[in-house]
C-alpha cells in the first residue's frame, strides 16, 4: 500500500444553521458554523483541527461522520475496498455500511456512556447492530477490546458509574474500536480529564494507532496536546480554515496572525518562559454576522485596508502549508520553538 | 518564620470534612499556607485534591454536610491605630454579621463558571450596585457610577450600555470580566479566583490573566489562584501550593517548584504534561493508577500507591509532615525527612 494515500478529502464543506424568529418561525438569518472548508487526511496519520469555541471544529467533525447533514460540499471517504465515496450526499441506507468504518470518541466520558448499560452492552452494541448475533462471539470480542484499551475483562458486567473519568474514556475508545474502523473522529477526547490521566489516554491513542494503523481526526483546543499527537494541523477561525500545515512547520513558523496569537496565548508549565503574550483585543466574531473581508481583521495587529474589503483565499505558501491571509508572504511571525527545550530532566 | 511583611491571610492545619451517609470524606486534610498582599498564591492540583473546598472554607461557605473540623484561618487587618490585628475566621459563625461583612468586601471570590454564578434575572449593573451598596455607604447614583467605572476597568466595551445587559447577552469572556468587576466592587484585599479561566478559550484566557495581573499591579491586592492548569500557575503565581487528596505535598516559590520540584507527585505531574516544546509522538511519562476515591483514601502518604519512589513499610504506614527542604521550599515526603520513630 502506498504511504501517502488520502483517506478523507473534504471539499467546500458548509454547514449553516438557520436562525428562526417569530410565530411562523421564519428563517431570518444563517449561522455560518462551517463556511467552506477544505482539507484532506492521509491514511494512518493524525490530523488535528484546532480553534476556539464556536469556530466550527466540532460541527465540521460531526458533518464528516454524518451526525449532521452538511449544507453543501463534498466529503470523499476511501472505503475499505479502496473506492472513494462522497459521504455528504449519500442516502441513509447507503450510509449504514460506511458508518462502521468511521467512529467517534466523545469529549465527556460521563454523558457519553449510558448509565443503565453494562460495559458488555455498551461495547457490544455496535457489534449487535452490525450483525454479530452470537453472544459468545460478542463476549469474546468485547473482552479482547477491553484488553486492548487496558481494562480488565472481568469488568464486563459492571456499569459505567464504577469507573473513573480516564477509565470511562477507555470504554468509549473500546466502543469506537469495536467494528475495526479505519477513521476515528476524536472530538476533544482528553479535555475533560485530569492531566495525569490525560497523559495515559494520549499514550493509549498513540499506541493503538501504531498497532491498528488507525487514522485520527483529532479535534481539540489544547495546542500542547495537538502538538504532541498530530502530524498535520488545520487552524479554524469563525467557520473557516485559516491555516493548515505540518505540525512542526505550523508551530515553528506560523503564517497567519491568528495562529501566532493562539500559539502565544498558551500558558507553558515553565515560569522561565513567561513570555511576551500577544493579547488579542475584542471578541471572536459572530458567525451569524461575520465582519467584512477577512473575518479576523478586527482583531488583527497587521490588518490593512485590503483585509477589510476582500476575503482572502486559502493559498499554499510552501508545499503542504496553506494560509488564508493577504499578507502571509510579507509578515514575519514568531512561532514557539525559539525558546529552549529543557524540561523532562529526569534526575 | 520571621517575615517583615506579614501575610494577610494565614491558613494553619485546615481540615474540612464532609459527613455523608456513606462515610467521612476528608476533602481538606491539614492544609497550611500564607497569602501576602500584592502577591499571587497559586493552588494547583487535580480534581478531588481539595483546592476548591479550601477556598470555600476560607469564606465560610462550605456546603452541608461539610464543615471545618480543625485548624485556623487568620485574616490580618490593616493597622488602624498602629496595631495590626488578626481575626480568626474559623471562630466566626458562617452567617454571623461579621463574617458577612468580610465575605465579598475584604475577601471576594471569582468562580469558574460565570454563567451559573451570576444571577440570570438581574442586569449586570444591578448585581454590582447591589453588592457595592451592601458593603459600602453609597447612594444609588454613586453606586451606578462605580459600576460603570468597574466595567470599563475590566475591559468591557461600552460600559454605560453594558450595565443594563443580562448575563446571557454577554459572551463567556465578557461574563467572566463582569464577574471580576462584581468581585472588585468592594475593593477586596484578597481575591480568590477558583479556576477563573477554565471555561474560557486560550486567547480569552490570556486576556483575563492579563487583566488580573494589571489589576493586582494597580491596587496591590492579594490573589489566591486555584487551578488545575500548571501552565496558568507558571504564568501567574509567585508562590505555589501543590495539593493531592486534601494535603499540601509541596509548597514554594514558583521557580523552585517548577525548576527543582522535590515531591514525586509534582515531578510526575510536570513530566506528564505534553508541552509545545517537548518531542511529539513519544509516550508521555504517566502516573500509574488513578486518583483514589475519597471514601478509600490510602493509609500513610496519600500518594504512595501511585508513587514511583515509594519506600515500602514507611510510606504506607506513616503520614509525612510538610517540612522545609530549602529556602521557603516545603515538601511532605519521606525521601527528604526522617521517618518518625514511634509508630502512630
Amino acid at each position: 500500500m502506498e504511504n501517502e494515500q488520502v483517506l478523507l478529502e473534504v471539499k467546500g464543506l458548509q454547514k449553516f444553521f438557520p436562525i428562526r424568529k417569530g410565530f411562523w418561525q421564519r428563517v431570518v438569518g444563517q449561522v455560518r458554523a462551517v463556511d467552506c472548508i477544505d482539507f484532506h487526511v492521509y491514511k494512518g496519520e493524525t490530523f488535528g483541527i484546532v480553534g476556539e469555541s464556536g469556530c466550527g471544529k466540532t460541527t465540521a467533525s460531526r458533518c464528516i461522520v454524518r451526525a449532521l447533514q452538511p449544507t453543501a460540499g463534498e466529503i470523499q471517504f476511501r472505503t475499505d475496498d479502496g473506492a472513494m465515496i462522497d459521504v455528504a450526499n449519500l442516502s441513509r441506507d447507503k450510509l449504514q455500511p460506511l458508518r462502521r468504518q468511521m467512529q467517534m470518541i466523545f469529549q465527556d466520558p460521563f454523558s457519553s456512556l449510558n448509565p443503565r448499560m453494562t460495559l458488555f452492552d455498551i461495547i457490544g452494541e455496535p457489534l449487535l447492530v452490525n450483525g454479530m448475533a452470537d453472544r459468545g462471539k460478542r463476549i469474546e470480542r468485547v473482552e479482547e477490546l477491553l484488553g486492548l484499551v487496558g481494562l480488565r475483562p472481568e469488568f464486563l458486567q459492571r456499569f459505567p458509574h464504577a469507573f473513573s473519568g480516564g477509565q470511562r474514556q477507555r470504554i468509549g475508545i473500546a466502543r469506537a474500536l469495536a467494528l475495526n474502523p479505519s477513521l476515528i473522529v476524536a472530538d476533544e477526547p482528553v479535555s475533560a480529564l485530569d492531566v495525569s490521566v490525560q497523559a495515559q489516554i494520549l499514550n493509549l491513542l498513540l499506541e493503538l494507532q501504531g498497532r491498528l494503523g488507525l487514522t485520527y481526526l483529532f479535534v481539540a483546543h489544547d495546542l500542547s496536546v495537538v502538538k504532541h499527537i498530530c502530524d498535520r494541523v488545520a487552524v479554524m477561525y469563525v467557520g473557516r480554515v485559516v491555516e493548515t500545515a505540518e505540525t512542526q512547520q505550523l508551530f515553528e513558523s506560523p503564517k497567519h496572525p491568528y495562529t501566532e496569537a493562539l500559539l502565544s496565548a498558551v500558558p507553558q508549565p515553565d515560569p522561565s518562559l513567561r513570555s511576551q503574550r500577544i493579547i488579542l483585543e475584542g471578541e471572536v466574531a459572530d458567525p451569524a454576522n461575520p465582519p467584512s473581508g477577512c473575518y479576523f481583521h478586527p482583531r488583527c495587529r497587521y490588518a490593512v485596508d485590503l483585509c477589510r474589503e476582500q476575503t482572502p483565499e486559502l493559498e499554499e505558501v510552501s508545499p503542504g502549508h496553506a494560509v488564508s491571509c493577504h499578507r502571509a508572504l510579507e509578515l514575519e511571525l514568531s512561532g514557539t520553538l525559539d525558546a529552549p527545550v529543557p524540561q523532562t530532566a529526569h534526575s | 518564620m520571621q517575615d517583615d511583611r506579614q501575610p494577610i491571610l494565614s491558613v494553619r492545619n485546615l481540615k474540612t470534612s464532609f459527613f455523608t451517609d456513606e462515610g467521612i470524606v476528608r476533602a481538606v486534610d491539614g492544609a497550611s499556607f500564607d497569602v501576602h498582599l500584592g502577591q499571587t498564591l497559586g493552588i494547583v492540583g487535580e480534581s478531588g485534591c481539595g483546592k476548591s473546598v479550601t477556598a470555600l472554607s476560607i469564606l465560610g461557605i462550605v456546603p452541608r454536610p461539610g464543615r471545618i473540623v480543625e485548624g485556623d484561618i487568620l485574616l490580618r487587618r490593616e493597622p488602624e491605630d498602629g496595631q495590626a490585628h488578626e481575626i480568626a475566621l474559623t471562630s466566626l459563625g458562617d452567617s454571623s454579621s461579621e463574617m458577612r461583612s468580610i465575605r465579598g468586601a475584604e475577601i471576594a471570590l471569582v468562580f469558574q463558571e460565570p454563567m451559573t454564578s451570576l444571577s440570570p434575572v438581574h442586569t449586570i449593573g444591578n448585581q454590582i450596585i447591589g453588592a457595592a451598596r451592601l458593603h459600602r455607604k453609597l447612594s444609588k447614583q454613586e453606586a451606578s457610577e462605580l459600576a460603570v467605572e468597574l466595567l470599563s476597568l475590566v475591559g468591557i466595551p461600552r460600559a454605560e450600555a453594558a450595565i443594563d445587559s443580562y448575563p446571557f447577552q454577554l459572551s463567556g469572556g465578557l461574563r467572566q470580566r463582569a464577574l471580576i468587576a462584581l468581585a472588585l466592587s468592594c475593593d477586596p484585599r484578597l481575591l480568590i479566583a477558583d479556576e477563573p479561566t477554565t471555561a474560557l478559550d486560550v486567547t480569552t484566557q490570556a486576556q483575563i490573566l492579563d487583566l488580573l495581573r494589571s489589576l493586582q499591579e494597580q491596587n496591590g491586592m492579594a490573589i489566591m489562584l486555584i487551578t488545575h492548569d500548571m501552565g496558568v500557575i507558571a504564568e501567574m503565581a509567585d508562590q505555589v501550593v501543590v495539593m493531592y487528596l486534601g494535603r499540601v505535598v509541596e509548597e514554594g516559590p514558583v521557580d523552585t517548584v517548577f525548576g527543582e520540584s522535590k515531591h514525586p507527585y509534582t515531578q510526575s505531574l510536570l513530566r506528564s504534561i505534553p508541552s509545545i516544546h517537548s518531542t511529539p509522538k513519544v509516550q508521555l511519562p504517566t502516573i500509574t493508577g488513578t486518583i483514589p476515591h475519597p471514601y478509600n483514601r490510602p493509609a500513610g502518604c496519600p500518594f504512595h500507591p501511585r508513587c514511583p519512589d515509594v519506600i515500602p513499610g514507611v510510606c504506607d504506614k506513616h503520614e509525612p509532615e510538610l517540612q522545609s527542604v530549602g529556602d521557603e521550599h516545603l515538601v511532605s515526603c519521606f525521601l527528604y525527612h526522617p521517618v518518625p520513630e514511634t509508630s502512630p
